[in-house]
């Protein structure tokens, strides 16, 4: 089967789930139900298409196939703000309670972050790249840490809150703060564009990559801003979900079997939507919200991600 | 001509290649030997940008490393690794049409792709095209590379050890093919090679490394002599003539 055939069927497979969601059991619901269901349904492929996108360029530009932006601990930041802003301030305050004051803050908060790590990191001329990994790894384990401290400690009605915000739920995004995230999320495709065929460069290493003429540190550096900022709106609209980046990436490498990440990041998005609108119909209409989308995709993540590992093992 | 002027590389207080100064002339292989750990890997990583140097410059017929573009610089020298890991299955056809990236950012037109066809001609790999590099025995591999980086069509063509792993049929006709390219079409050749007679059979010149320093450097002939040798070795190797090649017996020595 040709790529192209192979992408055409996803999206078919996409849009129907798309529709089953959207339509199913409506009812003449056009007013109340429908522009609910449609607000969902954006968020889902927009959380979708980030973290595929995220995902499949941070392994890139790592070398690595079994890792996800989350090591960079840009999610354990994300979740030390709110415990830390419900610890000291309460779950009343503002911040946590008007959306949109959370949504800038935490989006602002994880892209300074990230942007003062790699300023940090690459100020001494260029580093190698399982440097940043590696500090990645301590500041996000450290983050958690107080994280978990401050959650031994909290009232238990105002843990349950800060437990509201440990798991990815598309339950109840807001409207608005979609159009927000659409927009950062295209911003980072006409920025990264670009750097497409670049990108299908650098997987035959460094070396070779430079040796071709790719601005090797360049290209680095404005992907890794890009997966932050990616990583960043999709967390602070519907919660930590980047396990979810490692399936569909790999899930595309089979699939497609091609070098080109105009191909990969596009199957791997597809492949997304597919799992998340479809996973979030199955969620609410067979298991009818007895479990959540975060819940199944832990668990089919981890499966897979076991399976990854088996193989890379066997095959090295 | 590449000069490379005062070139110095440290990996904290060790210093592996100290103010080094060599010519690699046009249109001719120059051949790079030494023990292990003498600086050649690094040597040829700073001439080609994959590593910075500390201290010194690189000319490439007397434009400023340093000032180049990375895209423009790729299209005058070219490297091949010692080890080429990759993280995706490609096709050798799809390896060697990445030499054309630094002319056409990956929209290949008919002129690449002659090009392309002609590099994997030259390298006898038209025929097994469309296999993949993970099912190819290591010549094959080594070969597939060095088409890329004849498609990559530079002036300059630096390659380190390229026949590691090779057995003598690969490796003979590695270096005939290197010969063939510097002869016929004019490029320029720099090589680290492990086995001496190698550099002393095919190469033009030769540099001889040893702890980071330049300890010879001049035409084959002045280099393949006991006395250079001892020099550079630490051996006593006599030395054979057969059929024009000057043949190093250093197996007992
Ligand atoms: N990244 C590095 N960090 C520390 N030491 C290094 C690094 N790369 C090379 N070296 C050291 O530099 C010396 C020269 O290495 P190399 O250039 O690979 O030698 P050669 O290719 O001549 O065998 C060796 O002693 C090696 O251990
Ligand atoms: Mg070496």
């Amino acid at each position: 089967m040709r790529n192209s055939t192979k992408m055409i069927i996803l999206s078919v497979i996409a849009i129907g789930f798309c529709g089953l969601y959207l339509f199913h059991d409506l009812n003449g619901s056009f007013d109340y139900a429908l522009p609910r269901r449609a607000i969902k349904v954006i968020a889902m492929v927009l959380t979708g298409v980030a973290i595929a996108y995220s995902t499949v360029i941070f392994q890139t530009i790592t070398h690595n196939r079994i890792l996800t932006p989350s090591i960079m601990g840009l999610d354990s930041l994300y979740l030390l703000l709110q415990t830390v802003v419900i610890f000291f301030l309460g779950s009343g305050h503002f911040t946590i309670v008007n959306r949109h004051v959370n949504f800038i803050l935490s989006v602002s908060t994880m892209i300074v972050f990230a942007l003062i790590l790699y300023q940090l990191l690459f100020k001494r001329g260029s580093r190698p790249i399982y440097f940043l990994l590696l500090v990645g790894i301590i500041i996000g384990t450290f983050f958690q840490s107080i994280s978990t401290f401050l959650q031994v400690l909290i009232d238990p009605n105002e843990f349950l809150r800060v437990q509201d915000k440990m798991f990815a739920s598309f339950n109840n995004v807001s409207g608005e703060l979609v159009w927000w995230a659409l927009g950062i999320v295209i911003l980072t495709f006409v920025v990264g564009w670009k750097y497409f065929n670049d990108l299908d460069v650098l997987s035959l290493g460094r070396d070779t990559a430079i040796n071709l003429g790719v601005s090797y540190d360049r290209v680095v550096k404005m992907m890794l801003v890009i997966s932050a900022v990616l990583i960043s709106v999709s967390t602070a609209l519907v919660g930590p979900i980047t396990f979810f980046g490692l399936i569909v990436a790999n899930l595309s490498y089979q699939f497609f079997n091609s070098y080109r990440h105009i191909v990969l990041i596009a199957g791997a998005s597809v492949m997304s939507v597919i799992a998340l609108v479809g996973g979030q119909w199955v969620v609410e209409r067979i298991f009818t919200f007895s479990t959540t989308l975060s819940v199944i995709i832990n668990f089919v993540g981890g499966v897979y991600f076991i399976y990854l590992l088996l193989k890379e093992s066997r095959s090295s | 001509m590449i000069q490379v002027r005062e070139l110095s590389k440290f990996y904290g207080k060790k210093v592996v290649v100290e103010k080094v100064n060599v010519d690699i002339h046009r249109g001719k292989i120059t051949s790079f030997i030494g023990p292990n750990g003498a600086g050649k890997s690094t040597l040829l990583s700073m001439v080609s940008r994959l590593v910075d140097a500390d201290t010194g410059e690189v000319l490439v017929d007397n434009d400023q490393v340093k000032r180049m573009k990375s895209n423009e610089f790729s299209k005058r020298v070219s490297i091949l690794k010692q080890s080429n890991f990759m993280n995706v299955r490609l096709t050798i056809r799809e390896l060697v049409s990445f030499g054309r990236f630094p002319y056409s950012r990956g929209k290949l037109n008919a002129e690449d792709i002659r090009i392309v066809e002609q590099a994997m001609d030259y390298m006898g790999l038209m025929e097994m095209q469309n296999e993949y590099m993970d099912e190819l025995s290591g010549g094959q591999r080594q070969r597939a590379f060095i088409a890329m980086v004849i498609a990559q069509d530079t002036d300059y063509i630096l390659l380190d050890e390229p026949l590691n792993n090779l057995d003598m049929k690969h490796s003979v006709q590695i270096m005939k093919i290197l010969r063939r390219l510097v002869d016929d079409l004019g490029k320029t050749v720099v090589i680290v090679l492990h086995d001496i007679n190698f550099a002393s059979v095919y190469s033009d010149r030769i540099v001889a490394l040893k702890e980071g320093r330049v300890v010879k450097d001049g035409p084959t002939n002045d280099i393949i002599n006991s006395d250079a040798l001892r020099e550079i070795y630490d051996m006593d190797i006599p030395i054979k003539q057969m059929n024009n090649c000057r043949i190093c017996v250093y197996f007992n020595s």
